[in-house]
This record gives C-alpha cells, structure tokens and sequence, in this order.
C-alpha cells in the first residue's frame, strides 16, 4: 500500500477525518520552510500538500500568490522543493507528501528527470492544477505508471457527464474544490458540501478531501464529519505572512496546525 | 499537398502546440464554449449578423492602401499598408471582439471580462459589451495603466470597469492571470473574451477565424488591384492575433512569403524583449503550450516591449507551430528601430502608426529596399498610434536631449 492509502486506511479505523495541510516550499525562505514542514506531522497534519512555487499561480488567491512571490524572491526552485522532501524524509517515513502546483516548472525539468528524483525524493502524489484529464499523458500517466499518485480536482462544475472523466486518471485521494474560485476565497454551504460528497461518493471510493474557504479549527470541525480529509492553505499561510521573524512563523503555522488538528480530531467525537 | 489551414486537431493542438491547460472549474465550461462555436459557425444566422456589424459598425472591409512614399522612399517592393487601424476603436482587435460578443450573447451570458495590455483591447471589449448593453469588467496591468491613460478613460467612458492589476510587473500577464482568476469565481455569469490567437482551445482558432476576415480580404483586394496574389506579407506578434489574421488565408499559398515580427525591445541579446519565438522555449502558461520566455526553473520572465500591445512573455500556439514547422519566418525589431519607423511613417505617409504596427513597418524597412520592383509586400498596420503619444514624447524628449 501507498503512504496514502495507509494514512486514510488508518483514519477510517479511527473514524476520523484527515488533516490536509498546504504551504508553499520556501516560503518564506528554504530553512524556515524546512522547519515548518518537519513540524507539521508533530502539530497534527495526516497528510502534507507542499506547493511548488511559480510565477503565474493563475487559480491562487491573494495569500498564496505572495506565498509564491516570497518563496521565488527567497530563491526557492523545484530542484530545492525536492531537496525539501528528502530532507523531510530523513525523520519522517510515514507522513504522504504531495506535491501541488503548476506544470511549467515540471514540463521545463522534464517530465522524466522529475518523476525519477519525486519518487527518490519520497514524493507520494502530485497535484497540478493546470493539468486537466485531457492532457493525462503529459504528467498523469507516467506519473502512475512509476507509483505517484495523481490527484485531481473536482469542482462545482464538474458535473455528472464528466465527473467519471476526473475520477478515471485519479488516484490517492480526490480533492473536492468546494467553491468555483481561487484558493482562499469564501467558503461553500454545509448543505453544498454535503451534497457534493454524496454525489462523489456514488462515483469512486478514494477518500474524499474538501478544501478551500477552510480557516478556524470549528469549520475544518464541521467538515470533518461529512468528508474524509480537511484541507487547509491560505489560514496557514497568512500565518507566515503575519510573522516577523522566522521563529513566528514557524510557531504561527504549527500552532494554527495543532488547533485545526484539535478540530478534526474532535469533530465525530 | 497537406494543407496548413486545417489546425487544430479536436484536443485544440496544432503539432504539439496549443491544448487545453486550465483549472478543472474552467473545463467544463471551455467544452460548452467550443461546442457553441462550432454551431455557430455553422449558422447562416450567425455568419449574416457578424458580416453586418463587420461592415455597418466595424466599418469593414478596411482599405488596402497603395504606400506610393513609403514604396519611393525604400525604392524597392512595392509596399501596401492593410488599413486595420482605420476600423473602429483604431485596431484590429475590434474584429475578434465583435465575433465574440456575438457569441457570448448567444449562451446568455451577462458579464464580459477581459485582459489589455496596450487598452486596444479592452477598448475594443468595452465597445462592444456597451452596444450589446453587456457588463464589462477590464484587467490591467498597473504599468500599462500609467503608459495608456487615454485608453483607461476611453473603457470608463463606454461604462466599463477598469480593475488595475499590481501584481508582477502589473503587464499584460498579469492582467491575464487576474482575468483567469475571476473568470474561474464567476464562471455562470461570465464570458471571458480574450484578445488574441493564445489562451485554452478552443480561443486561439476562434480569435483566428474572426480576424482572418483580415486575409481574406486583403486576398481579394490585391487580386482586384493587382491581379495576383501578394509576394509576402509582414505584420508584428505579441500574442499574434493581427498576424494571425493576416497570414491565415495564405498559409497554403507557397509563392507568398510570410513574416512574423517580434518586439526584441532593448535586443535579444539583453534579456529584455518580448521575443518568445526567438529568446523563448516551449513551455505551458495560461492555458496553452507554447514558446515562452522562461528561466531554467520554468519560471515566466517578464516582457520587455516599448509597446504595450506587444509586452507578452508567450505567443500563440499556432505561430509556435507555424515557427517549428518553418512555414512562417519569425524575426525581430527592437524599441529604437519600432521608433524610427514610427516617424518615418507619420512624415511620409501622414498615418500615425501603432507602435505595435511600427515593429512591422521597421521590418518593412529592412526588406523592401533590396526587393524587386515588382515584389508586391502588405504590412498589416494593425493599429492607430493615438494611444502612443504619451510614450512617444517621452522618447521624443530623450532624443531632443540627446541632441
């Protein structure tokens, strides 16, 4: 079994929900990044989403554009987010890791070379949010074919005709964008996400992760008993935004981290 | 013969160029927008309207204009100006616009968002969204806020809203991705009208068949004065829509030579251009693989352009695969060479060119001289220069110093 498959496999026994958790690599700069990712298991994350930064972060919100503007001014590139991974993976064998972000800086590493050193590195999915099922053979393909999963974004507008063309190429978990809008943008009705998990639950059986709009420890609460993973970015992030000194926002984020975990862990209780 | 004019395949490539890369949100939407305008195109209702307002409102067809001084002062080919800037709003971006709206109007939407980087564009959106009594929502770049204030005012005045843009070097891209973001928040309402032959499939082939009017036209209007085909056609690229336009109807035509002009803007060689074809690599940025400027992360460089129009890291995928395959010649003309043939324009044929269409002409300028008499050239004069004077005296005042 993948990292993933475990970590969910786990949390089902338990009957609980996954803590999702999402920052951006070298942000604000590689070693207190690097500090806040070793953290984040300790602090309650199940699962980890590292985002690659890059220039153009054309479906991110405010928050995580300046997390990618920090990170690039702080000389973060993909060959550093991987030496980020295998750094994480000297301590922690368990953890998923998932990488997120756009496909340019892949497509420029070469889509081999990154598929080879993810998977050296101790990378368990990817996430590419411009990378939709029509282009599975430019990422998605080999991406499986060597053991990473690929995780796709569902949305509102993935309706009933083409949720089976998502859910085909997806593997790990699904990630169910509960609003239509970019990262960090206000948050979707209880009785939408409701809805969208069943309607998701009668198309697959991978777990299901909701995120965006997700930031105090009650809503990520609230959300944990409906699906199976809870994802948070931009309420982290902000965290990083907000810190003066690197010793801030590493306590900034892992602290938010530990209330939402306290959330989660809480909410079927 | 395989013929050039039959991209793209129904993934929205043309070689490996072009595709569909965008958020899930978007997807379903871009399929429906595909599929209304392969009915449309299809629709003697929808081909009749849009030649209407082509030639009632647009003011089409655009003269093709015997350049006598141009023609005597280079003394070689004979040099034909495509008069695109005398359509309405001064561009030839009007022609895309009006396609458009026509569309957007016919799935019910409300709202029409757009990118501009030089305000051509979004004039041109800002236009036709008030005669259609559509909301008009505007991105743009800080940067060229301050370089095109007339086009800022003139998209207030037709009752759009101008939403500036500060990210990045607050440019066209910029504007672009700020343009994405909302379209994926508003995705019911909204129509997003992009401004050149670049974006998801199906834009690049849409924006193309609505300018081609451009080509095809200039077809019949050198047969008519000339009797014969063009020998080769000039016209500039940011995104590559005017261009596009122009050359389309004449891909398969071997005799005609066809030019493409990038903005080398201080020259290629400085890193501050906006020449994706000649200083870029293939790569994927907002919906489309194409030739980028890029670093060795993937990372998008910013453009460099003294023209607003022109001041884009990419290039539409079409030209990309025009360019690999070799059908298309693509060269460069930097700012000061644009400049120069900017004048040249204004004092030999009293036309005050776009800087934009200047990067064509300069290229012109370079040709022509050493062609023969009978070499029948067109430059697509793409746009007026009215929007430029702010930049133009600047420049105009460096020179004056420098004297």
């Amino acid at each position: 079994m993948s990292r993933l498959q475990t970590r969910f496999a786990e949390l089902k026994q338990q009957n609980r929900a996954a803590l999702v958790t999402f920052v951006t690599a070298g942000d604000p700069d590689y070693a207190t990044s690097l500090a806040i990712l070793k953290g984040l298991p300790k602090a309650g994350a199940d699962v980890i989403e590292l985002g690659m930064p890059f220039t153009d972060p054309m479906a991110d919100g405010p928050a995580i554009q300046l997390a990618n503007i920090r990170a690039l001014a702080a000389k973060q590139d993909l060959a550093k987010t991987l030496q980020m991974v295998r750094e994480f993976r000297v301590e922690d064998s368990t953890t998923p890791l998932v990488l997120m972000g756009y496909f340019n800086p892949i497509h420029k590493m070469g889509v081999e070379r990154f598929i080879g050193e993810a998977l050296e590195a101790g990378v368990d999915g990817l996430i590419v949010v411009d990378l939709p099922p029509e282009h599975n053979e430019d990422l998605c393909d080999p991406a499986q074919a060597a053991g990473i999963d690929f995780i796709r974004l569902t949305t509102p507008t993935t309706d009933d005709k083409r949720l089976p063309t998502v859910l085909n190429g997806s593997s790990g978990f699904v990630y169910y964008v509960s609003v239509a809008g970019v990262t960090g943008a206000g948050s979707a009705t209880l009785e939408h996400v409701e809805q969208a998990v069943a309607r998701l639950r009668r198309h697959t059986d991978l777990p299901i992760a909701i995120g965006f709009g997700i930031r105090t420890p009650d809503h990520a609460a609230t959300i944990a008993r409906l699906a199976d993973g809870v994802v948070v970015g931009s309420a982290l992030i902000d965290r990083i935004a907000q810190a003066e000194t690197p010793q801030q926002a590493v306590d900034g984020v892992l602290g938010l981290c530990a209330e939402l975990a306290q959330g989660v862990r809480g909410a079927r209780g | 013969m395989t013929s050039f004019r039959n991209g793209p395949d129904a993934k929205g490539l043309f070689g490996s160029f072009g595709g569909q890369y965008v958020a899930e949100t978007l997807m379903p939407l871009i399929h429906d927008l595909a599929a209304e305008y392969e009915k449309a195109k299809q629709d003697p209702a929808f081909a009749k309207e849009l030649a209407y307002f082509q030639r009632d409102y647009v003011g089409r067809p655009s003269p093709l204009y015997f350049a006598e001084r141009l023609t005597e002062h280079c003394g070689g080919a004979k040099i034909y100006l495509k008069r695109e800037e005398l359509n309405h709003t001064g561009a030839h971006k009007i022609n895309n616009c009006i396609g458009q709206i026509l569309l957007a109007r016919r799935m019910g939407k409300k709202r029409i968002i757009a990118e501009t980087g030089a305000g051509m564009h979004g004039v041109a959106t800002a236009t036709v969204a008030a005669r259609f009594g559509l909301q008009c929502v505007i991105y743009m770049g800080t940067t060229d806020i301050d370089r095109q204030q007339a086009n800022v005012f003139r998209m207030k005045l037709l009752g759009a809203e101008v939403i500036p843009v500060t990210a990045g070097t607050g440019t066209l891209k910029d504007a672009m991705n700020e343009a994405l973001r909302d379209w994926v928040t508003n995705v019911d309402s909204t129509f997003y009208l992009i401004g050149t032959v670049a974006g998801p499939h199906p834009y690049p082939a849409m924006v193309r068949d609505f300018q081609a009017v451009i080509g095809s036209e200039t077809r019949d209007q050198m047969q008519a004065q000339e009797g014969r085909l063009p020998d080769s056609l000039v016209a500039c690229i940011g995104g590559g829509s005017n261009a596009m336009g122009l050359f389309h109807p004449f891909l398969d035509d071997q005799s005609v030579q066809i030019i493409g002009v990038e903005a080398a803007g201080h020259g290629i060689a400085t890193g501050q251009h906006a020449a994706s074809l000649n200083g870029g690599v293939p790569g994927v940025l907002h919906g489309n693989r194409t030739f980028l400027l890029q670093n060795d992360d993937g990372q998008i460089i910013d453009a460099h352009s003294i023209s607003a129009g022109l001041d884009y890291p990419g290039i539409g995928p079409e030209h990309a695969w025009l360019h690999d395959i070799g059908r298309v010649e693509y060269t460069s003309i930097t700012d000061k060479e644009a400049l120069a043939a900017f004048h040249k324009c204004c004092r030999l044929e009293g036309i005050i060119p776009a800087l934009e269409s200047a990067h064509a002409l300069a290229e012109v300028f370079k040709r022509a001289p050493g062609l023969p008499k009978d070499h029948l050239m067109v430059v697509n004069l793409s746009g007026r220069g009215d929007k430029d004077m702010q930049t133009v005296m600047h420049h105009y005042d460096e020179q004056e110093e420098h004297i």
